[in-house]
């Protein structure tokens, strides 16, 4: 009994936490998303014409489709390039200070904030950057690329910089874990590397990547500035229309938007996690 | 309350008043207090300067805060939390918005000083006799009501204002004359496909729309009733050829800030778009030409003012007032035009401005020597004249002003379809 208490005592201060800092602000978001607005105001009201509007404009769901394509174009490429850098890490790098090293070379962009590691991309991709004057110095072109700046490249060009190591670290630290004597008994049984790899390492990584999915996959659905400086607010996802919303202070619209994408990433999630056991991770 | 009698302005008025501060003690005390009294005023980023406010402390005694907040948020606040503020710095046709609400109180205009000198523009409409009264929220339609508690606006000048008008200018497009090579002289140049992937228009939906239909309008697509209050119609065609020119990469990109228009303009990136004049001037100081570009349908013109709060009463009301007259006095006009905005009383401000800088940007003439910001970069050299020339011809030429249509909440759905399409 007492230990049960001392339990409950163990576990309120986080729980206290969460439910002032997260459940309540969701539950006031929700609340609000059925409230009505006038054009300077909101008042408390039931009724279902955010939602209504939401699920009856085309544009939303154009909106919603482009955030599910930057999702899956950047997952693919952000864990293409984190699994080869936390294998390159795990398995090649053989003595754990290199590879501690090397490991907090990948973090150093990461000393700067977000936003300006972003917003450097803008006059090294512009019409006069350094990207395309070296491109027309070496000859490879004559007029100057257009769509390196301003487009979906840049957006995601942009995301997959600022959001790789978000797959690095996870896989890496599951590929730490892996028991080396697993891959000489694949060896042994006769594996090549390849075999190695897709019927060893990538089921033992799973978690890890499992973990770095959900890091991108949330961070990119819920992203509003990035696609709005590198597409020159030419291009929308659902964070913009958000923001949109919110400076036209249309807030019970904006939350209405907001509950449908958490309904939305919560379900993605929750799709990924029948395919992996992450507890085990955990 | 009663020392409140002996208000500062009143004794600096006159020689009598003056005798008979030294006679009586009151107005030591109204010193001493007037120190204490802070004045919160809010507004967009145009006049919300620090440099006023540290102006303010050192002329008038007074503390005023300055909050400076983007156009939407200034709405909002003025709309719904009236006890944050003594003072909203507010465009018009914010005010038309907010009026209703009940927040601000009109003000006595018998206790302005330099009311007779306010241009006409902000009384009857009319900068000359002859002048025809623009599209849009005319500050004019929006600046009187009928009394102290007046909540519908008064087709004449009724004595009580709502806002005291402070600033102004008329908007066109911003062009790189180096880039482009030959004369822009119309608001269609905009969408011409010459200028495909280097066009850029702003992406705040109440001023956007406007430069919209100014190129519509000058394409013969479109015939506006009021381009200020367009029907339902009127938008949809208005966002059908804006989308249309989207899509077929018209844009390289759109701004919502202030420096990324600039960034966009100096860059090389953009080489006609919707622009402010400070941005111009932000361009032009980096050695880089830039070109506010007149065009023969006229400009889009924008003014604001300060409104007070319906809270204020008693000392802080005087200090209020004191604090506009002080504005209309001269120095904060001075400060403002030589930015390229305009003062609502330009005669006052010619005292705080040179011959050469008076001429340059109130009268067009060329300027004599060089013309430099209030930051001190040079932004003329002699013989150099302002783009569109003078007052009278600039704010003579007016087609539009900035406005909230009734249709407005319609229309914002529509740009955020347009943002997206």
């Amino acid at each position: 009994m007492t230990r049960n208490f001392i339990g409950w005592l163990q576990a309120a201060p986080l729980a206290l936490i969460l439910l002032g800092f997260l459940v309540a602000p969701i539950i006031m978001i929700v609340i609000v998303s059925f409230w009505g607005a006038t054009e300077y105001s909101i008042y408390p009201d039931f009724q279902f014409d955010n939602y209504a509007f939401l699920f009856g404009s085309k544009v939303v769901w154009k909106v919603f489709f482009a955030t599910f394509k930057y999702a899956a174009i950047v997952w693919v490429l952000t864990l293409t390039i984190g699994f080869t850098v936390a294998y390159f890490l795990a398995f090649h790098v053989r003595s754990l200070t290199w590879q501690i090293a090397l490991f907090l070379v990948c973090t150093i962009p990461f000393w700067t904030s977000n936003i300006i590691r972003m917003i450097s991309w803008i006059p090294f991709l512009g019409r006069n950057g350094i990207a395309n004057q070296t491109l027309i110095s070496w000859g490879v072109i004559d007029q100057p690329l257009e769509w390196l700046l301003y487009s979906d490249f840049a957006v995601i060009l942009a995301f997959v910089h600022l959001y790789t190591l978000f797959m690095v670290v996870p896989i890496f630290n599951t590929m730490m874990r892996i028991d080396h004597s697993l891959l000489e008994a694949a060896r042994d049984a006769g594996a090549s590397g390849f075999q190695t790899l897709v019927n060893v390492i990538i089921p033992l990584t799973k978690p890890g990547i499992m973990i770095g999915t959900i890091f991108v996959v949330t961070l990119v659905m819920g992203d509003f500035i990035t696609v709005r400086f590198m597409s020159g607010s030419q291009s929308a996802n659902v964070g913009r229309l958000i923001s949109n919303d919110i400076g036209l202070l249309q807030y019970p619209s904006a939350a209405a938007t907001a509950v449908v994408l958490l309904c939305t990433v919560l379900i993605v999630i929750g799709i990924m996690l029948r395919f992996v056991n992450i507890r085990k991770e955990l | 309350m009663s020392k409140m009698r002996y208000s500062r302005r009143a004794i600096l008025k006159g020689g009598a008043a003056a005798a008979a501060a030294s006679a009586l003690p009151a107005p030591m005390i109204w010193a001493q207090e007037i120190k204490d009294i802070t004045l919160r005023q809010f507004g967009t980023g145009v006049s919300n300067l620090n440099d006023v406010a540290t102006k303010v402390k050192e002329d008038l005694g007074f503390t005023l805060e300055m909050t400076a907040l983007d156009s939407d948020s200034v709405t909002q606040r003025a709309a719904t939390q009236p006890d944050s503020f003594d003072i909203a710095d507010i465009e018009y046709w914010i005010c038309k918005k907010v009026w209703p609400t009940g927040n601000l109180q009109a003000m006595d205009t018998s206790k302005i000083a330099n009311y007779d000198k306010i241009v006409g523009i902000f009384r009857n409409g009319k900068l000359t006799p002859e002048s025809t009264i623009a599209q849009g929220t005319a500050p004019h339609t929006v600046g009187f009501v009928d009394g102290p508690g007046g909540t519908s606006f008064a087709d004449n000048e009724t004595g009580w204002m709502t806002l005291i008008p402070t600033i102004y200018n008329a908007d066109t497009l911003g062009i790189r004359p180096d880039l482009i090579g030959r004369p822009i002289e119309s608001w269609t140049e905009l969408l011409n496909p010459e200028f495909k992937g280097k066009a850029s228009i702003l992406d705040i939906s109440s001023i956007g729309i406007m430069d919209m239909a100014m190129v519509c309008e000058a394409m013969g697509e479109i015939q506006y009733g009021d381009k200020g209050n367009m029907t339902k119609e009127e938008i949809d065609a208005t966002f059908a050829i804006f989308t249309e020119a989207k899509q077929n990469g018209q844009f390289r990109a759109f701004w919502k800030t202030f420096d990324e228009s600039v960034n966009l303009m100096a860059s090389g990136e953009v080489v006609i778009q919707s622009m402010w004049s400070p941005a111009i001037t932000a361009v032009k100081s980096r050695g880089i030409p830039c070109v506010y570009q007149p065009l023969k349908e006229g400009y889009r013109s924008w003014g604001g003012g300060l409104g007070l709060s319906a809270n204020l009463s008693g000392m802080e009301l005087d200090a209020a007032y004191e604090y506009i007259n002080w504005y209309l006095s001269g120095w904060v006009g001075g400060y403002l035009m030589r930015q390229g905005y305009y003062s609502a009383v330009p005669e006052t401000s010619k005292d705080y401005m040179s011959e050469n800088e008076w001429g340059y940007w109130f009268e067009g003439k060329e300027a004599t020597g060089d013309i430099t910001s209030p930051t001190g970069d040079v932004l003329a050299a002699a013989g150099e004249t302002r783009d569109g020339g003078s007052f009278e011809e600039r704010m003579g030429r007016v087609a539009c002003w900035n406005a909230v249509m009734d249709e407005n909440q319609y229309m914002v759905r529509k740009w955020n379809e347009f943002i997206a399409a």
